[in-house]
C-alpha cells in the first residue's frame, strides 16, 4: 500500500511538472501582456494579472502598428484566418478528389500519377523556396491570398490520408451503389462524403492549425504589411518594439503572441477528440 | 499443490458498482473449480482478484493459509490463461514461455529444459522460434497454456480461454485442458459463461449471479438439485421448462390445469414449476397437453416443442420434451404428457427459492 | 486498390487534375528549377550565368560555413529528437497510468501542438531576454555565465530547449495512442510474469512501442531539419557566427538574403537527397524490421 502511494505521488508529480513545463511560457506571456511597459522593464516577467489588459489589447488590435505603421493585429488575424481556412478547405477538396480517382477508378495513368503525388512527400517546401518564390512572383501572385495558399496545397499528406481511408471503406458499398445505378459523382456525393464526415472534420482541424501556423512561405511571399499573417506580423513588429530609442513595448509583443496562439489552440481544445483521432489516423 | 480460501470477498468500484458480494469459498488441493454465470455477473472480476489484477475491497484471500490480499500478482505464484491469449507479440514462443521463469531468476539451462519439456507436452515444440502472429488460433491457445504450465504455479487461472476458438477446436481443447489439469494436479479456477463447458470440466461448479455465489457443488448436484430458480434455469441444455403456477386448494394450478401430487406449498404466492425436458414423457392420460410447434430431430433422440394448453394464447407457455426416439409429429398435433412428480421442482418466483 | 472500380476514361482525370496541376506548377517546376540552378553560376549582377556542372556542390560541401552548419544540424536534430521523445514518452507512460484526472493531464500536455514554431521561438526569446527574461537571469544566478548572443553553446541550448518544448506534444499524442493500443491482457500477463514495473516497461512496453518510436524518430528528424526554421529565425538567426545555422536556415539566408542562387540551389538539392535517404531508410528498414 505504501509503495503504491509513493508510486502514485511520483506519477502525479511528473505529470504536474510536465504540465507546468508545457504551460508556463504561455501563462507568463499572457500575464506579462496585461502589465504596463515600464513595469515589465523594471520588474521583469510577470506571473499574475496586471491592470493593463484592455489598454494593451485594444491598442494592439485596433491601432495600426508594424514597421510602416500600416497594419493592425485584427487585420493580420483576418489574413491568418483566410490562410487557415483556405488551406484546410483547399487541401481537403483537392486531396479528397485525387484520392477518389486513385482508389475508385481504373485508368492508365493511375500509377505514374500516384508516384508524382508521392514525390511531394519527399521534398518539403523549405528546400525549394527560392524557385517557388520565383514561380509565384512570375505569375504575379505575390501578396495575394491565392499565391499564399495554393502552393502550400501541393503536398500530398491529405491525399494519402484519404487514400488510406477510402481503401478501408467496404467494397460492397460501391457494388451496392452500382446496382442502384449511381454514377461516380452520385456515389461520391451521396455515399462517400457523408460516410467520411468525421474524417473530413478531423483533417480540417489539423490542416487549419497547420495553415495558420505557416511561417516560411508567408514570410517570403508577403512583402506588404497588410498581407501579413499574425505569425509573420508579430516577428516584424517585435523587432520594431525592441529596437528604437524608446521604452521597449514588451507587453505588446506578449499580447500579439497570445493573439497568434489563441485561435489554433482553441480549435484544438474544442475539437480535441476529433483532432487526436485525425492526427493519429492520418500518420498511419 | 495448494488450497485457496476466500472469505467475505467484496469488490466495489469507485463508481459504486458492487461487482462481487460476499463470496466465501474453499478450493482444495488439485481441484478444478469452474465459475459459471451470465456475462457481467462478476465471475471474471473474482478471478482477477485471485490473480491480483484487481484490488480486494473487503474480505480475505489466502493461499495455503497465507494471506495474499497485499501480495503483488507476480509474487502470488499464480498463472493465468487469458481470453485473447495475451501473448507477447514481440517475443518468440520460446521467449513467451521463458519470460516468467527468467524474471524469477531461474538458470538459463533449466529454463531451456523446462520450456522444451512443456512445449513437447503441448505439441508446440516445432514452433518455439516463431512469433505469435505466425501461429493459428489453436496454436496460440496452446502457447498461452504452455506459458502458464511451464511456471508450475500454485494456481492455474483460466479466463474464458476457449471463447475465441471455433466449435470443434473448443471441444478438443476442453478435453485436453481437463487431461492436463488431472496430470499436473494443479489447483485451478476456470471461468466461463458456457454451461456445457462448465459441466464437462468442473470437479465443482460455482454458479455466480449478480456478484454472489448462488450455489456451489458437483455438476450433477447442481443439475439434479438446484437450490434456486437461477441455478435451475442456468444449468442444463436444453433449458429446464418453467411454467408459472400457483398453489390453490391443495393442488398445483398450472394455467387451467390442476396437477395433483404436491403438498404443503404456500398459497397466494406466485410459483414456478420446473421440469427438465427428459423427465416428461408422452402419456395418454397425462395432465399436461401441448400443441406441437416444432420437432427437432437430433438423431438419437428428438426434442418436441409445443405450447401448453390452458394458457392465454396471447402469452403462450412453451414446453420442451426430450423423447427417446425419433418421433414423427405434425405441427398442430395435440399430445398429452406426463411428468415424474418426484423429479419436478417448485420455486418461489419472487426470490427464486426452491420449495420442492 | 479496390477490386471493384469505375471504368471511365475521362472522369478520373477530372478528379486528379486539380492536384496534379498544382503539383506541376508549384512543385515539379520549382524542384526542377532548383536542380537546374544548382548547376549554374551567376555573375555578381545576376545578368548572365554559365553551366558549371558540380562546382556549386564542391563549393558548398568544401565550405567551412556549410560544414559547420551540417555539423550543427546533425547534433541539433539528434538532441531535439532524443529529448522530445524521451520527455514525451515519460509523460505518456505516466498519463496512461493515472486513473483520476488523466483527461485533464492529456489536454494540458497536448494543446501546445497548436503553437506555431516561430511563436514558440518568440516566447522563448522573451524568456531569455537579457532585460526581462527570468530564465536568462536564473541561468546567470546559478553561476552559469549565460549569454546566447555571444556563446555558441548557450545559443544552441536556447534553440534546442524551445524546439524540444514545441515537439513534446505531438510525440506525447502518438505515444499515448500507442500505449493505449497495447492490449490490456498483454500488460496483465506481464504483471503476473514480472514483479518489477521498470523491468516490465523495458521488456514489454518499450518493445511494443517500437513501431511508434521509429515512426516518431523520422517525424522528429524531419521536424528538426525543416520546421525549426521558424524557431531559429525568431531567436538566434544562426548567431553567434553561424553556430546555430541549420542547413535549411542556411539555404534561406544564402538564397534570399545573400542572393547566391547557385549555391543555395545546390544546398537545396543536397537537402532533398537527405530527405530521400531518410524516406528510403524509413520504408526499407523500419517498416520491415520493427513490425512483428
Amino acid at each position: 500500500m505504501n509503495n503504491s502511494f509513493w508510486r502514485k505521488l511520483s506519477t502525479h508529480g511528473i505529470l504536474i511538472l510536465g504540465t507546468i513545463f508545457m504551460s508556463a511560457p504561455v501563462w507568463v506571456a499572457f500575464m506579462s501582456s496585461t502589465h504596463a511597459a515600464d513595469t515589465l522593464f523594471r520588474e521583469g516577467l510577470q506571473y499574475w494579472f496586471g491592470g493593463h489588459f484592455f489598454e494593451t489589447y485594444n491598442e494592439v488590435l485596433f491601432v495600426e502598428g508594424g514597421v510602416m505603421k500600416k497594419v493592425t493585429a485584427l487585420e493580420m488575424l483576418g489574413n491568418s484566418m483566410i490562410l487557415g481556412l483556405g488551406f484546410a478547405i483547399g487541401k481537403v477538396v483537392i486531396s479528397m478528389s485525387a484520392a477518389y480517382a486513385i482508389v475508385y477508378f481504373r485508368f492508365r495513368l493511375a500509377t505514374p500519377l500516384f508516384w508524382v503525388i508521392f514525390l511531394t512527400l519527399l521534398l518539403p517546401l523549405e528546400v525549394r523556396i527560392v524557385p517557388s518564390y520565383e514561380v509565384v512572383a512570375g505569375l504575379g501572385l505575390l501578396n495575394t491570398h491565392t499565391g499564399l495558399i495554393v502552393p502550400l496545397i501541393a503536398s500530398a499528406t491529405g491525399t494519402f490520408f484519404f487514400r488510406q481511408y477510402f481503401k478501408s471503406v467496404p467494397e460492397e458499398l460501391l457494388e451496392a451503389a452500382r446496382l442502384d445505378n449511381a454514377g461516380p459523382m452520385r456515389f461520391l456525393i451521396d455515399v462517400l462524403v457523408p460516410l467520411s464526415k468525421t474524417m473530413i472534420a478531423a483533417i480540417m482541424i489539423i490542416m487549419f492549425v497547420v495553415g495558420w501556423n505557416q511561417y516560411l512561405w508567408p514570410l517570403i511571399m508577403t512583402t506588404e504589411e497588410n498581407s501579413y499573417t499574425i505569425v509573420i506580423g508579430i516577428k516584424q513588429i517585435y523587432q520594431v518594439l525592441s529596437e528604437g530609442g524608446e521604452l521597449p513595448q514588451f507587453q505588446k509583443a506578449f499580447a500579439l503572441t497570445i493573439l497568434a496562439v489563441l485561435p489554433p489552440v482553441l480549435v484544438v481544445l474544442v475539437f480535441q477528440s476529433w483532432f487526436v483521432k485525425g492526427l493519429v489516423e492520418s500518420e498511419k | 499443490m495448494s488450497t485457496l480460501t476466500l472469505s467475505g470477498i467484496n469488490k466495489r468500484y469507485d463508481n459504486g458498482a458492487h461487482a462481487v458480494r460476499g463470496v466465501d469459498m474453499e478450493i482444495s488441493d488439485g481441484e478444478l473449480i469452474v465459475f459459471v454465470g451470465p456475462s457481467g455477473c462478476g465471475k471474471s472480476t473474482l478471478l482477477r482478484m485471485v490473480a491480483g489484477l484487481e484490488n480486494i475491497t473487503e474480505g480475505e484471500m489466502k493461499i495455503d493459509g497465507v494471506r495474499i490480499n497485499e501480495t503483488s500478482p507476480a509474487d502470488r505464484d499464480v498463472a493465468m490463461v487469458f481470453q485473447n491469449y495475451a501473448l507477447y507479440p514481440h517475443m518468440t514462443v520460446f521467449r513467451n514461455m521463458a519470460y516468467g521463469l527468467s524474471n524469477r531468476g531461474m538458470a538459463a539451462s533449466e529454463i531451456e529444459a523446462k520450456v522444451r519439456e512443456t512445449a513437447a507436452m503441448l505439441r508446440i515444440g516445432d514452433y518455439l522460434e516463431r512469433k505469435p502472429a505466425q501461429l493459428s488460433g489453436g496454436q496460440r491457445q496452446r502457447v498461452a497454456m504452455g506459458r502458464a504450465i511451464v511456471r508450475s504455479p500454485k494456481l492455474f487461472l483460466f479466463d474464458e480461454p476457449l471463447s475465441n476458438l471455433d466449435a470443434k477446436l473448443r471441444v478438443q481443447m476442453r478435453i485436453e485442458i481437463k487431461r492436463l489439469q488431472r496430470e499436473l494436479g494443479v489447483t485451478s479456477i476456470y471461468v466461463t459463461h458456457d454451461q456445457t463447458e462448465a459441466m464437462t470440466l468442473a470437479d465443482r461448479l460455482a454458479v455466480i449471479n449478480e456478484g454472489k455465489v448462488e450455489q456451489m457443488g458437483s455438476p450433477m448436484d447442481l443439475y439434479s438439485d438446484p437450490k434456486t430458480l437461477f441455478v435451475a434455469s442456468f444449468i442444463g441444455s436444453p433449458h429446464i421448462n418453467l411454467l408459472p403456477a400457483s398453489f390453490e386448494a391443495g393442488q398445483l394450478q398450472v394455467g387451467a390445469t390442476a396437477l395433483p401430487g404436491f403438498e404443503g406449498l404456500p398459497e397466494a404466492v406466485p410459483l414456478m414449476l420446473g421440469i427438465r425436458p427428459e423427465h416428461i414423457a408422452q402419456h395418454p392420460e397425462g395432465g399436461i397437453e401441448i400443441s406441437v410447434d416444432l420437432v427437432e430431430q437430433l438423431g438419437a433422440d428428438s426434442l418436441i416443442y409445443g405450447a401448453v394448453s390452458g394458457f392465454d394464447s396471447a402469452e403462450p407457455e412453451e414446453l420442451c420434451v426430450r423423447a427417446g426416439e425419433a418421433l414423427q409429429l405434425a405441427p398442430g398435433e395435440r399430445i398429452k404428457l406426463n411428468f415424474e412428480v418426484d423429479r419436478a421442482m417448485v420455486f418461489r418466483t419472487d426470490n427464486g427459492e426452491r420449495l420442492v | 486498390m479496390k477490386r471493384v472500380q469505375f471504368e471511365r476514361s475521362t472522369v478520373p482525370y477530372f478528379f486528379v487534375a486539380p492536384q496534379i496541376a498544382i503539383i506541376a506548377v508549384f512543385f515539379l517546376w520549382p524542384a526542377g528549377q532548383a536542380i537546374y540552378q544548382s548547376f549554374l553560376l551567376e555573375d555578381a549582377f545576376g545578368i548572365s550565368s554559365q553551366f558549371v556542372w558540380f562546382r556549386n556542390y564542391e563549393d558548398t560541401i568544401l565550405n567551412y560555413a556549410w560544414l559547420q552548419s551540417a555539423g550543427f544540424t546533425v547534433v541539433f536534430s539528434s538532441l531535439v529528437t532524443f529529448f522530445s521523445l524521451a520527455i514525451a514518452l515519460l509523460l505518456a507512460v505516466k498519463a496512461n497510468e493515472v486513473l483520476h484526472g488523466s483527461s485533464s493531464y492529456k489536454t494540458m500536455l497536448m494543446w501546445a501542438y497548436a503553437v506555431a514554431p516561430p511563436v514558440a521561438g518568440l516566447m522563448g526569446n522573451l524568456m531569455f531576454n537579457p532585460f526581462i527574461g527570468d530564465l536568462y537571469a536564473a541561468m546567470n544566478a546559478m553561476g552559469w555565465d549565460f549569454n546566447q548572443k555571444l556563446d555558441a553553446f548557450d545559443a544552441g541550448f536556447v534553440v534546442i530547449l524551445i524546439s524540444v518544448w514545441k515537439q513534446v506534444s505531438v510525440n506525447f499524442i502518438f505515444f499515448l495512442s500507442g500505449l493505449q493500443g497495447i492490449p490490456k491482457g498483454v500488460m496483465e500477463a506481464a504483471t503476473l510474469d514480472c514483479r518489477s514495473p521498470t523491468k516490465r516497461f523495458w521488456t514489454i512496453t518499450f518493445p511494443l512501442l517500437a513501431p511508434t518510436t521509429f515512426f516518431l524518430m523520422v517525424i522528429n528528424i524531419t521536424y528538426a531539419f525543416f520546421e525549426t526554421f521558424g524557431i531559429i529565425d525568431t531567436t538566434t538567426r544562426g548567431a553567434p557566427g553561424g553556430a546555430t545555422n541549420t542547413l535549411v536556415y542556411k539555404v534561406y539566408t544564402d538564397g534570399f538574403l545573400g542572393a547566391d542562387l547557385g549555391g543555395s540551389s545546390a544546398q537545396s538539392v543536397i537537402l532533398m537527397l537527405m530527405v530521400l535517404a531518410l524516406t528510403v531508410f524509413q520504408f526499407r528498414f523500419i517498416e520491415r524490421k520493427v513490425h512483428y
